[in-house]
């Protein structure tokens, strides 16, 4: 085998301006391909990131019928203390969940007694939401973020809110909200905290501690409109979620209807959309780089093969076996892959470290100023080049089977 | 015993519809460590007899044994492995590997096709560069020595693999008269040395005349059974 790629090599170096030319479109689709991986890659777990860990959790339980109807935040839809009880329970119960956050949501309107606007509150237990939205914390752009997210009387707003209202920390305001039986209270706050807008679904609610929400809406008993829930391994998701799904979905009421209903966040957020996209893309950016190493290596074997007709004559006359003069053109496709492959990793997980050191910065949605920072798993690397080698011995193949099955003496006739 | 015996060998090409006889029914022997000639003007079927001997071709018609072996009986494979063990050539163009030094073109056929180990195969190719007188130019590369140099390198490639039989077409066609004769002389001490057998076509009356045996072929058909010179 040594022999072949020894000769192989040989064969490839003699025409070093073809085989250039073939290994930079190579290295450049390799770069291409692992740079479009590791930048789309980190935007979105920064996407899905900032979605699952600083607003939706993970996974999220409600009311059979509330996610239908999440857009006008249903107080009647919110989930009874048994109904809560055993949601806990079989979240207790299942090791794959690491956290989850009761909460109480409502739309309500925001007033600073000169001016008053919507504004969608969520009640939480600042401890369980922080431990199942880590992220939410670090949103604070004024306010202590070391602190409890809020504490009872205190209120934490968007920015967009807080800037159209001129609210700033320290200051009082009013939140009333309609009750479900339609009887309207307020409660005073004080500004605790301002919180940088995010897109997407709930990226713009305001918080409040979950026992005044309960006294604002004048709740008899403690209701919960979701429970966002946070598993310990995110890559399971699909699994973890499911398994829960089972479990709560299977809760019926008296007439056997179930009572529950389990989303995880790809179900609740549009992002999820653009997730797919950035996998699309991937796949096709994928495609074209099989497209390129294929065309290449082909065209660049099938050239080799016709140049060297008399000389694959001269090697077959003198007794070398088929398999081998398969094995001789094979090889120099496998060279042109790995020698691709390795400078193209090489130099793609260079431009990776580059980024990193630069610090490039971009804005989503709301953000500004989020920083880019690709990261590249060594699982896709390696399936990136092994699948550019394995199509640049199948590029050959074609041309390498031809020059194996060559007639020797039309070979050697060949002019 | 013969090394090569053809008994009514008949080859006949077909080009579209019509058929084309480049060997019509001959029959004829080699004995070992001979030096044999075939002669005979363009198109009178000598490459098509160098080709059947060297099983790089089937006849259409009668038996080739060469070796004891009917060469109609050999499938593409099996061809290529008999060439490998028992027959050289020597090519009229020498069709030495270009990216291959000239050590390397006298090693290819025991690292390629006979796979001898490498202590081995670097003393029978160094043992060939000095029969042929090319140790010197072990390193070069074949666009890096003249003519009659390469097909030096040809004669030795062709012997490295101790082979029974060597079949040159038209070794000296593309040489000058002088280095045409060096390369028969060299031909004809490796045939002494190694006992190996060399069978050559030529047109050239000169050369023709350096072969201990020559068989004239004219329009596929042998003019004489073997004369000894």
């Amino acid at each position: 085998m040594l022999d072949v790629l020894a000769i192989a090599t040989r064969n490839l170096l003699r025409y070093r301006r073809r085989t250039l030319l073939t290994l930079l479109l190579i290295v450049i689709g390799m770069v291409a391909v692992l740079l479009f991986i590791a930048v789309a890659g980190s935007f979105k777990s920064m996407m899905v990131g900032q979605i699952t860990d600083s607003i939706l959790g993970h996974v999220q339980v409600h009311r059979k019928g509330y996610v239908a109807s999440i857009d006008s935040l249903p107080l009647n839809l919110n989930m009874k203390p048994q109904m809560v009880s055993k949601v806990e329970e079989a979240l207790a119960q299942n090791p794959a969940v690491s956290s989850w956050s009761p909460r109480i949501k409502f739309g309500g309107m925001y007033s600073n007694f000169a001016e008053t606007t919507s504004i969608r509150v969520n009640g939480v237990d600042p401890a369980r939401e922080a431990a199942t939205v880590p992220l939410l914390q670090g949103r604070l752009i004024e306010g202590d973020k070391n602190a409890a997210l809020v504490e009872r009387g205190k209120i934490v707003i968007p920015a967009l809110l807080a800037r159209g209202m001129k609210s700033k920390l320290g200051d009082t305001v009013v939140v009333v909200a309609t009750n479900k039986d339609g009887s309207v209270n307020g409660k005073t706050f004080v500004v605790h905290g301002i919180l940088e807008g995010i897109s997407g679904p709930g990226g713009r609610d305001g918080y409040i501690h979950i026992e005044d929400a309960r006294e604002l809406l004048r709740m008899t008993e403690p209701e919960v409109s979701e429970i966002a829930v946070r598993l310990k391994d995110f890559a399971r998701l699909d699994r973890d979620s499911g398994a829960l799904r089972t479990a709560l979905e299977g809760q019926t009421n008296k007439e056997g209807k179930p009572v529950l209903e389990v989303h995880d966040w790809s179900q609740l957020s549009p992002f999820a959309t653009l997730a797919r996209m950035i996998d699309m893309l991937t796949l096709f950016i994928k495609i074209m780089l099989v497209s390129i190493v294929l065309v290449a290596v082909m065209n660049v074997m099938m050239m080799a093969v016709f140049e060297r007709i008399r000389e694959i004559g001269t090697i077959a006359a003198i007794g070398t076996p088929p398999g081998r003069i398969l094995s001789l053109f094979l090889a120099e496709g496998l060279m042109l892959g790995v020698v691709g492959t390795v400078s193209g990793v090489a130099l793609s997980l260079a431009a990776i470290f580059g980024i990193n050191v630069w610090k490039p910065t971009f804005a989503f949605g709301q953000q500004q100023n989020l920083v880019m920072a690709p990261t590249i798993a060594a699982g896709d690397v390696v399936t990136i080049a092994v699948l550019v080698i394995v199509v640049a011995v199948i590029a050959s193949l074609q041309p390498a089977w031809k020059a194996s099955r060559m007639d020797p003496i039309s070979a050697l006739r060949h002019v | 015993m013969s090394l090569v015996q053809a008994t009514q060998l008949a080859k006949t090409y077909r080009a579209g519809d019509i058929d084309v006889p480049a060997i019509k029914g001959v029959d004829f022997a080699i004995e070992p460590s001979s030096f044999v000639a075939f002669v005979g003007p363009s198109g009178s079927g000598k490459s098509t007899l160098l080709n059947l001997i060297g099983c790089l071709d089937h006849p259409t018609s009668g038996t080739l044994k060469v070796l004891d072996t009917d060469i109609a009986t050999l499938d593409r494979k099996a061809a290529a492995k008999f060439r490998g063990e028992h027959i050289g050539f020597v090519f009229q163009d020498f069709n030495l590997i270009p990216v291959l030094t000239v050590f390397e073109n006298v090693e290819y056929p025991l690292r390629m096709v006979q796979k001898w180990p490498a202590e081995k195969r670097r003393e029978q190719v160094m043992q060939m560069l000095e029969a042929v007188g090319m140790t010197d130019q072990a390193a070069k590369r074949p666009d890096q020595i003249s003519g009659g140099q390469k097909q030096r390198v040809a004669v030795a490639r062709a012997l490295v693999s101790n082979p029974k039989l060597v079949l040159a077409d038209e070794p000296t066609a593309n040489l000058d008269h002088d280095t045409a004769y060096r390369i028969l002389e060299l031909m004809k001490k490796m045939r002494d040395e190694f006992k190996t057998t060399f069978v050559f076509s030529t047109h050239d009356p000169k050369i023709m005349n350096e072969a201990e045996v020559t068989f004239t072929l004219e329009d596929g058909i042998l003019r004489n059974g073997g004369h000894h010179a």
